[in-house]
């Protein structure tokens, strides 16, 4: 997030999108809610399902899966025809705005409409909402990124608050709510293939050189490795001999599960390291056990960026070990020694070479996280990015084209397929679904419909149906409910006996390597 | 220079912003005024009265939680006729419902079939669910009253157990409205409100259904904000007593918010989690996954050993040689066929240290930078 959580309740308007709030971030929905009912915010929900939020919303715009440049783009059209842009931001901050005015010349609202379906009507005063607020927010999720385009969505809502001067400032920003405890951490501590810690690409030979003198290595590899939607395609190829999993559940979350699984088949050696067995896990060559955050000291960085303890409460089970411990044995094993004595020290080490965390340290964090970046242990952190001026110095305005998703409905999968997650289970539910209670809330997948298109292929609800794409086929009970839109079926992820992603494409963003979960094609038939 | 509004509390001179209660100004200044229904950051509904002050000039007692402070007012936030109030109010309040943690009455035959009583809407008998944990028992103590010389009124509505997480006990609800308004001024979940009217009056979900048929998503605010035994986690209800736990302070381990969190343990186990209030990011609310997704912590099912696939089927092994497994194989792919024909998933799950440690092993000992996350997916 460019900005803080705290910051959405000062939004003037907040525009919510691809994002079910209430269910996948609940606490932070809540900021958006009491924006709304406490502090006279105006909220804009554009989200193909009519989820919660939508209750709250001034404007809810549903679009059609896949579109989301075509609408963004008509939100600017109706801004700069209508002279609501920003012009003193534009001028003094950014660069390229001619180009994108060039671009979204002709998405007129009608022209939108035709690819959006959303009325002409309703995305002019949308853009407007939004333009006019003094301060306005835009958080966004999963439902924008994970799309062929998912970084051309990304791009577009960036376009929007740079166009209206909504960044730097508090109540606004582009803020992406991750939905991973730690995610933002593992990319800021070089859990990615082309950075290195603190964002330094692989082939930044001064941080090449620093890491390699505080590790007392050489020939650290220049070349951008494989991004985790590539390691799977080279498992099959052969060119990928063995992979080493840490605390993730492939086999559940991954885009098309079947040929996931054929990949997986082909390692040489493969390693697991996890607290449970997973569907991943049962795969495995050696299975590791590791302690969960409970039993763990050291820090996540949440979705502000702020950097906060996590503490150890209970023993861990039999002889489960930290994961930072197992992958120094292993080292250590392979003839490079590494030790610690407690996370601390590695903390440390990782401030020395991460210049956004330099200034953080656990005696800094005891009471309260900082949010990054903190250069110096003077510095208080930063709770709004892009203040006086942007990481790269200007704004970069892009202008881009819609395209539409990589899979579209036909006459032999005539309908479309959405996923997500519910309220009472997490990812691949392997701690949610160990608390009876929730899955008392939430026991099985469902295939959420319209009474409509229910009625269409004379179904009822709490019928089992199979759902069949071009992957595979699961089968799961239909749920007929308000929040579906025509012609769109919803399926959770979470249920491994009812995988939504056998059916999913693994169709990716060609930047991004993101998979495009929220967009393919699928045919229902009753029975299973 | 701008003038600075003072007033005066216990003969304490404080300055105020205009907008600020008494209550507001008096805790800034560090003098403890009682409250049992006023709620941080929700309207001020001035229900339960507990906080009355002495406001010199005004013709009664004034609720401190609802009453705007004033240039040059004069309050007292113990005098004797505030004293004698809230002793009042406590005694009403003790006398109605199942309080049975020995501030009822000292009367021996009093207490006995009073207890009976209750024990027979609890289905225990032990004392009330959050002896040692409770704002009207502090108070009861405080101010040495019991619930003597009232007729004890029996509870009026069941207990509700049908939900799996919150267990709502009217007997012991003092209809303080904290719930109402954790629900709808915090959570924004509009699940509760008040229901019927007068002695009838009852906290009620979607016309008096039980929660598990309303609006309620489970986040918990309202057992967290209950100052009483009416609101309960039903896992810890009976078997956690905060004398036996110890608390722990961390971060929540599900979404990216990073709620701030104890986690309450007893035995080597996380029994109960409470949003740590007052403190960025999550001010105290937690949802239903962070308040009672805890069970995968000490569940059976956890890894404990690790294991070695032959012939198709894990035997547990022992570190030393699954560690001497790993790297043997490691070692040999990479210096085979090089460190590129090796993978690395690290975790949003785990620690930064531990990603970090994860990012040196695959760049400096793998020698690769195949290394990803499930940031995508």
């Amino acid at each position: 997030m460019t900005n803080s959580i705290a910051d959405i309740e000062e939004a003037d308007v907040i525009l919510v999108t691809g994002s079910n709030t209430t269910e996948n971030h609940p606490v932070i929905s809540a900021f958006v809610k009491r924006a709304v009912t406490r502090r006279g915010g105006k909220l804009i929900v554009v989200d193909p399902r009519r989820i919660k939020l939508t209750e709250f919303a001034e404007q809810w715009l549903r679009p059609n899966l896949g579109t989301d440049v075509a609408w963004i783009n008509g939100m600017m059209h109706v801004i700069i025809k209508e002279d609501l842009h920003a012009k003193t931001f534009i001028e003094e901050r950014t660069e390229k705005f001619d180009e994108l005015k060039a671009m979204v010349e002709k998405y007129t609202p009608a022209h939108v409409e035709s690819i959006t379906g959303i009325p002409a009507r309703q995305l002019m005063e949308a853009a407007r909402l939004y333009a006019k607020a003094p301060a306005a927010s835009i958080l966004y999720c999963m439902g924008i990124t994970q799309h062929t385009t998912g970084t051309d969505n990304v791009k577009s809502l960036a376009n929007l608050a740079m166009l209206c001067g909504n960044l730097g400032i508090r109540g606004g920003g582009v803020n992406p709510l991750r939905g991973q405890n730690n995610v933002q951490g593992a990319c800021d501590l070089g859990g990615l293939p082309n950075v290195l810690t603190g964002y330094q690409t692989v082939d930044n030979l001064d941080a090449i050189k620093k890491l390699e003198r505080v590790w007392n290595v050489t020939g650290l590899p220049t070349k951008p490795g494989l991004k985790v939607t590539e390691m799977l395609p080279k498992a099959h190829s052969g060119e990928l001999k063995a992979l080493y999993i840490t605390g993730e559940n492939p086999l559940v979350s991954d885009p098309d599960l079947n040929h996931a699984e054929k990949c997986l088949e082909n390692l040489e050696f493969f390693v697991v390291q996890d607290i449970f067995l997973t569907e991943t896990a049962q795969m495995a060559d050696v299975v590791l056990p590791a302690k969960c955050f409970a039993e763990k000291d050291g820090t996540f960085s949440n979705t502000e960026r702020r950097v906060q303890r996590v503490r150890k409460a209970v023993d861990p089970p039999g002889s489960a070990k930290d994961d930072w411990k197992i992958m120094c044995e292993i080292a250590t094993r392979m003839g490079y020694a590494m030790s610690y004595k407690e996370s601390e020290i590695i903390f440390d080490e990782l401030a020395g070479l991460t210049p956004s965390y330099a200034g953080i340290s656990y005696p800094r964090i005891e009471h309260e996280g900082l949010h990054w970046p903190c250069p110096t242990p003077e510095h208080p952190g930063t709770p709004i990015l892009h203040g006086a001026q942007f990481t790269r110095g200007r704004g970069l305005f892009h202008a881009i084209d819609w395209i539409a998703p990589a899979e579209v409905a036909d006459d032999d999968y005539p309908m479309y397929l959405t996923t997500g997650r519910v309220l009472y289970h997490y990812h691949t539910g392997t701690m949610t679904m160990k608390t009876d209670g929730l899955n008392e809330r939430a026991p099985e997948s469902f295939v959420e419909i319209t009474r409509g298109d229910a009625q269409g292929i004379g179904i009822d609800d709490g019928d089992r149906v199979t759902v069949t794409s071009r992957r595979g086929e699961i089968q799961a009970r239909i749920r007929i409910s308000r929040k579906a839109v025509d012609g769109t079926v919803f399926i959770p992820f979470h249920f491994a006996q009812a995988a939504a992603n056998r059916l999913t494409n693994a169709a990716l963003d060609p930047i991004a390597g993101i998979p495009e979960f929220k967009v393919c094609a699928v045919k229902l038939s009753k029975g299973a | 220079m701008e003038q600075t509004d003072l007033m005066v509390i216990n003969g304490n001179e404080l300055p105020f912003e205009p907008g600020e209660t008494i209550l507001d100004v008096a805790r800034r200044g560090h003098i403890d005024i009682p409250t049992l229904c006023h709620l941080k950051g929700t309207t001020p509904t001035g229900a339960c009265r507990i906080c009355v002050v002495e406001v010199k000039g005004a013709r009664t007692l004034l609720p401190a939680c609802s009453t705007p402070a004033a240039p040059n007012m004069v309050v007292r936030t113990e005098s004797p006729e505030v004293v004698t109030s809230r002793k009042e109010i406590l005694r009403l309040m003790l006398s109605s419902g199942n309080h049975n943690c020995a501030v009822r009455g000292r009367d021996d035959s009093d207490w006995t079939a009073f207890q009976l009583g209750v024990e027979k809407d609890d289905g225990s008998d032990a004392l009330c669910p959050v002896w040692g944990d409770c704002r009207l028992q502090d108070l009861a103590y405080r101010y040495q009253v019991t619930g003597e010389g009232f007729q004890g009124t029996p509870a009026r509505y069941p207990m509700e157990t049908a939900n799996p997480f919150i267990v709502r006990d009217f007997s012991r609800c003092i209809l303080c409205g904290r719930c109402i308004q954790a629900c709808n001024e915090v959570q924004v979940n509009n699940a509760i409100s008040f229901g019927y009217r007068g002695a009838a009056t009852k906290i009620i979900a979607a016309g008096d259904r039980s929660l598990k048929d309303s609006d309620c998503v489970f986040c918990g605010e309202c057992v967290q904000v209950c100052p009483v035994g009416a609101l309960v986690e039903k896992d810890a209800r009976y078997q956690v007593r905060p004398w036996e736990t110890q608390k722990v302070r961390t971060t929540c381990s599900y979404c990216g918010v990073g709620c701030q969190l104890y986690l309450h343990t007893r035995d080597n186990r996380v029994v109960k989690v409470t949003g740590v209030e007052d403190e960025a990011p999550n001010y105290g609310s937690l949802c239903v996954k962070g308040r009672f997704g805890f069970t995968f912590i000490g569940s059976e099912e956890r890894l404990t050993d690790p294991l070695i696939k032959e012939n198709g089927a894990f035997r547990k092994a022992s570190w030393d040689e699954a560690i001497g497994l790993v790297a043997e194989k490691l070692k040999t792919i990479r210096d085979e066929h090089g460190g590129d024909s090796i993978g690395v998933l690290t975790s949003a799950r785990i620690t930064n240290e531990e990603n970090y440690i994860a990012h040196k092993f695959t760049r400096a000992v793998l020698k690769t930078n195949n290394i990803d996350h499930c940031a995508r997916l």
